[in-house]
């Protein structure tokens, strides 16, 4: 057990839990605009995936990853509005479109791979980039600070969506058109509009979740390459409470937890692998058993809003 | 409202210019056109003709047999990709056989009991499935595995031999089928040269899940491995992972998986069916449709290690490969499953 | 008691029963026309691919349609998705998205599977339905447990069914390469993830000769005429029913919302591990990785396709396994990679569930046009 907690297991550990956390956050963070505004959406693993393979795409024939990520914006975009167009002005129901919008991304996708590329290929994507400085810090430069961008984009964005979300106007929007769309609409805020920013924009995010998987953490495409971790990040969503802190915290405990079930295995540890894949579907539970989450969801959420009905 | 409209409308509009453009410079795929009474064999596999593994190793078998046969005019073949769900590849077996094809291939162990009932109805057609042994007593079933263990074993010396830190990782998806039988085979081989290595296994629980197989991979790397290996489609990530370490070394199986690092990737074991389905075809010209089963080993040439031209390979680790090979055909060498 | 009828009142009111025959024809003609819009698009991909939409799509039908094996092999797609389409359906009338049908399947078929080889020497009349049974409660307690923590923790039911999918599967990992696993498999040297074959006295009839429809195809539908029962004649069924519908309304008249939530969730699970128990007893005859094949999500459209109604589910589910199985024919007919599957099935989803409002709003329009003629009344 001594051997679990040596220092070099934890900066292991850690480091893996960073590298593993950073698709979620992008992809979390973007469904909760999306959901603060009021609309589920279920379709954010085929958005990264088709984001994934644009930015694949893109850098394997260019090699500029800024194209690359150029290239998934604008494809999170189209599928973000796919997306509006449906669960906002054609008012669908939004657990429903999320799977359709998901199917469309997984076969997208996987049809563009095979007919654009056709086998596996790595690329040289996001390199590891030192801050200058903080870099060299013992254990904790070593820790954070020898990334790929990436890495470090996702990380500030959880300060950034915070404040967006709490101290802009739009952010006020935004809430306020998941909470009560028909007093928004009352005060001259126009409810399509904002959600169809929202959930665009949260798309953007999640394909830029896939990017980050493509280009700076696998560094290659593969059909159904997220297998399934857009539904993770849809899942962390509600552990975080829809709010950026929280959303860290469960993105942060899912994938330290997987990071060290995976150090179990490379020491050793007997524990049937099973279990130990196990672990952190069952630690998130747990945690959000534990600590009861008393914060209520917006109240619109899942509602499409007709402004004839009110 | 209007505004609204006019987004709809607009991202629809994006959507398919996405496609357009997107499908616009893809290469067609030509039909195969038939023109006098050519061989027609149809394969149906669990995943993608691509997956630089399982699926991918039988249909290049397949493309390789039919270019030496002469091309698409004297053999066809038709292919099911991703038929992981058993119905599905069950009806797509009965449609190929019900469509006159004289040889329909069920590539993967799950398709088994599907093959047993369809071949009792097509007792002109040539069935053959794997990986497993059991023909049920059918005179038109052949069964094909693939002895993994041995390659794994070769594997194992090599990898035992060019490791410095006497650290080795092996990134595995589920512990059952080839890649269960791989990894024991490569442990052995490994425990021959010099038990003193720590062998260490990580299981990520998912034959698809790249980004967990790549983390767990750096992990192996992290903890002082030097040399890698593993089995599924999923290792692609584990390849990466060791490309962009720079220094650490790779063994594959399956499929050459070179290309994916030609600095890195030692040596892959790769599944030949080329041999198998040659044979199949010279049985079927003498009027045996089936009632074998074929296992893929060194011995038969089935299994091949490929070594990787752009790898320095030492030549006393080569040597020890290919005594290796020898001792396990021989039967000098026995590897247990 | 007063406060029972406003909830009765409240319920009547979206599914007042006999509609008129033109909206009738509306809204069962909408989804047909938007999976035409869907399909138009599927083409133009088609002729990017160089393949013929119309020898493509006539592939499709021909498939389906065309022969016994395609009818057939349709209703084997259905019964699975019918089974898991009803509980998503008890769930969403009790306004509870299921998304853990993937892990419900597994657990029923894995009880199925534990059962009906422990007590192999039983004869098929005690076998087959305490399995069924069996199955049934293995997936309820997969859907028990995120009906529990949603109504005592408030745990939202969508992040702990992904989480609870996520546990199935690799709690069948676990099984079916240990206690599981089939001893020849061992023997041979090959550790396939597979179960031992069966006992034949648990096997589900077979009906037509080279085919692998089965009697589970009539359980499936006689259990949707026993959820509209259930859900339309009873109490607890009406109580779910006014959950869903207005759950502030039901919680003044005294209804345990959190409770019938959880039921409906439970019951749920239930369904889906009776799907899992047809595939491994009807269909595989063992249990084996991918026996899920992706029915828990598609489920759920099936159940929207169904309208959410368990009677409407029987219909639809068996014109999306068509669907399903016409578009795996299409891919063997003209050989284009399998991808494109998904892509036609996403967009026909998405222009369907699309198009639900179109039809809703046309119904609005007519009704309130009604009421002006009546005179203004609300």
């Amino acid at each position: 057990m001594e051997q679990v907690l040596s220092q070099a297991v934890l900066v292991g550990i850690i480091t893996s839990a960073i590298r593993l956390a950073t698709p979620y956050i992008f992809a979390s963070i973007g469904e909760a605009f999306s959901q603060t505004s009021g609309v589920v959406n279920l379709g954010v693993d085929g958005i990264m995936l088709v984001g994934a393979f644009m930015a694949y795409y893109v850098v394997l024939k260019t090699g500029n990853v800024w194209f690359a990520v150029l290239a998934a914006m604008l494809v999170g975009i189209a599928m973000g509005l796919l997306m509006s167009f449906i669960s906002v002005s054609m008012r669908a129901e939004q657990g429903i479109s999320g799977i359709g919008l998901y199917m469309l991304g997984l076969g997208l996708s996987s049809l563009l791979f095979k007919v654009l590329v056709g086998s596996v290929q790595t690329i040289e994507g996001f390199k590891p980039l030192d801050i200058p400085f903080l870099a060299d810090i013992p254990v904790i430069g070593e820790i954070f600070f020898k990334n790929s961008l990436p890495v470090y984009v996702a990380f500030l964005l959880i300060p950034a969506a915070w404040w967006f979300l709490e101290k802009t106007t739009w952010g006020l929007k935004i809430r306020a058109v998941g909470q009560n769309p028909a007093a928004a609409d009352s005060l001259g805020v126009d409810v399509i509009k904002v959600r169809y920013f929202a959930v665009t924009f949260g798309a953007v995010l999640a394909s830029l979740a896939g990017a980050s998987l493509s280009t700076a953490l696998v560094n290659l495409f593969q059909e159904n390459l997220t297998a399934g971790l857009g539904f993770i990040a849809v899942a962390l969503v509600y552990f975080g409470g829809w709010k950026p802190v929280g959303i860290l915290v469960g993105a942060l405990l899912f994938s330290t937890v997987n990071a060290f079930q995976l150090w179990m295995q490379v020491l050793g540890v007997d524990i049937p692998s099973d279990v130990a894949v196990m672990l952190p579907y069952l630690l998130t539970i747990v945690a959000l058993v534990a600590v009861t989450s008393r914060i209520r969801p917006p109240a619109a959420l899942n509602k499409p809003f007709d402004r004839g009905e009110n | 409202m209007k505004n609204s409209k006019l987004l709809s409308v607009l991202s629809v509009l994006v959507v398919v210019m996405m496609l357009l453009s997107a499908c616009g410079t893809a290469a067609p795929a030509a039909p195969a056109e038939e023109a006098a009474k050519p061989l027609r064999v149809a394969v149906v596999m669990p995943s993608a003709t691509t997956d630089m593994a399982f699926s991918q190793s039988m249909y290049s078998a397949l493309v390789a047999v039919q270019k030496e046969m002469g091309g698409e005019a004297k053999m066809e073949i038709k292919y099911s990709e991703n038929m992981f769900k058993v119905p599905d590849a069950a009806a797509a077996l009965r449609d190929y056989a019900s469509q006159g094809f004289d040889i329909v291939i069920g590539h993967g162990s799950q398709y088994g009991a599907s093959i047993e009932e369809i071949a009792k109805d097509f007792p002109e057609t040539v069935f053959a499935w794997g990986t497993d042994v059991n023909t049920f007593g059918l005179p038109n079933v052949y069964a094909y595995t693939a002895a993994a263990q041995e390659g794994g074993y070769v594997n194992g010396v090599m990898a035992a031999m060019v490791s410095q830190s006497k650290q080795i990782g092996v990134t595995g998806p589920v512990e059952v089928g080839d890649a269960k039988t791989y990894i024991d085979g490569f442990v052995q081989g490994v425990a021959s040269v010099d038990p003193s290595i720590t062998v260490n296994k990580t299981w990520t629980g998912s034959f698809s899940d790249v980004a967990l197989m790549t983390e767990a991979a750096k992990t192996h790397i992290a903890a002082g491995a030097d040399v890698l290996t593993g089995s599924s489609q999923s290792v692609v990530g584990s390849i990466g992972a060791a490309k962009e370490n720079g220094a650490v070394m790779w063994f594959g199986t399956q499929s050459d998986q070179a290309s994916l690092a030609d600095k890195l990737v030692v040596a892959s074991q790769v599944y030949d069916w080329s041999a198998m389905i040659k044979q199949i075809i010279a049985n079927k010209a003498e009027g045996k449709l089936g009632g074998e089963t074929f296992v893929l080993q060194l011995k038969n040439d089935g299994l091949k290690i490929t070594f990787n031209a752009g790898y320095n390979l030492p030549a006393e680790v080569k040597a020890a490969a290919e005594a290796a090979i020898e001792g396990i055909k021989s039967g000098a060498i026995t590897v247990e499953p | 008691m007063s406060q029972d009828t406003v909830v009765k009142n409240e319920s009547s009111q979206p599914n007042k029963e006999k509609p008129k025959w033109d909206e009738l024809l509306l809204k069962t003609s909408m989804p047909f026309l938007a999976m035409f819009t869907a399909l138009l698009i599927g083409a133009v991909v088609l002729l990017l691919l160089q393949v013929n939409p119309f020898e493509a799509y006539a592939a499709i039908f021909v498939g389906v349609f065309g022969s016994v094996s395609g009818l057939t092999q349709s209703l084997v797609k259905a019964t699975p998705l019918l089974m898991v389409g009803l509980g998503i359906c008890i769930a969403f009338r009790a306004s509870v998205i299921n998304i853990g049908a993937e892990g419900q399947i597994i657990l029923g078929a894995l009880g199925a599977t534990s059962w009906a080889l422990a007590f192999k020497e039983w004869p098929a009349w005690a076998l087959i339905p305490s399995t069924l049974v069996v199955s049934f409660l293995a997936g309820s307690v997969w859907g028990f447990i995120p009906g529990y923590l949603k109504a005592r923790f408030k745990v939202n039911e969508i992040l702990s069914t992904v989480m609870l999918n996520a546990i199935a599967l690799q709690l069948m990992n676990m099984l079916v390469r240990g206690p599981l696993i089939d001893q020849a498999g061992v023997a041979a040297g090959t550790y396939l993830a597979q179960s031992e074959k069966l006992p034949e006295t648990s096997w589900l009839a077979r009906l037509i000769p080279q085919s692998l429809l089965n009697t589970g195809t009539f359980i499936a539908i006689g259990m949707a005429i026993l959820v509209y029962i259930f859900l339309w004649r009873t109490t607890i069924g009406f109580r779910i029913r006014a959950v869903g519908l207005n759950p502030d309304a039901s919680r003044y008249s005294g209804i345990n919302v959190p409770f019938y939530q959880a039921l409906s969730l439970t019951l749920a699970g239930g369904f889906a591990g009776l799907a899992g128990a047809i595939e491994v007893m009807g269909v595989h005859h063992r249990l084996l990785e991918g026996i899920t094949s992706g029915y828990g999500f598609s489920g759920i459209v099936a159940a929207l396709f169904g309208g959410l109604h368990p009677l409407g589910l029987i219909p639809a589910s068996w014109l999306f396994g068509s669907l399903l199985v016409g578009a795996d024919k299409m891919q063997r007919a003209v050989q284009v990679p399998s991808a494109l599957i998904d892509v036609l099935l996403g967009l026909v989803v998405l222009f369907v569930v699309g198009s639900a409002y179109l039809s809703k709003k046309w119904a609005a329009n007519r009704l309130s046009n009604s009421k002006k003629a009546n005179g203004a009344q609300s």
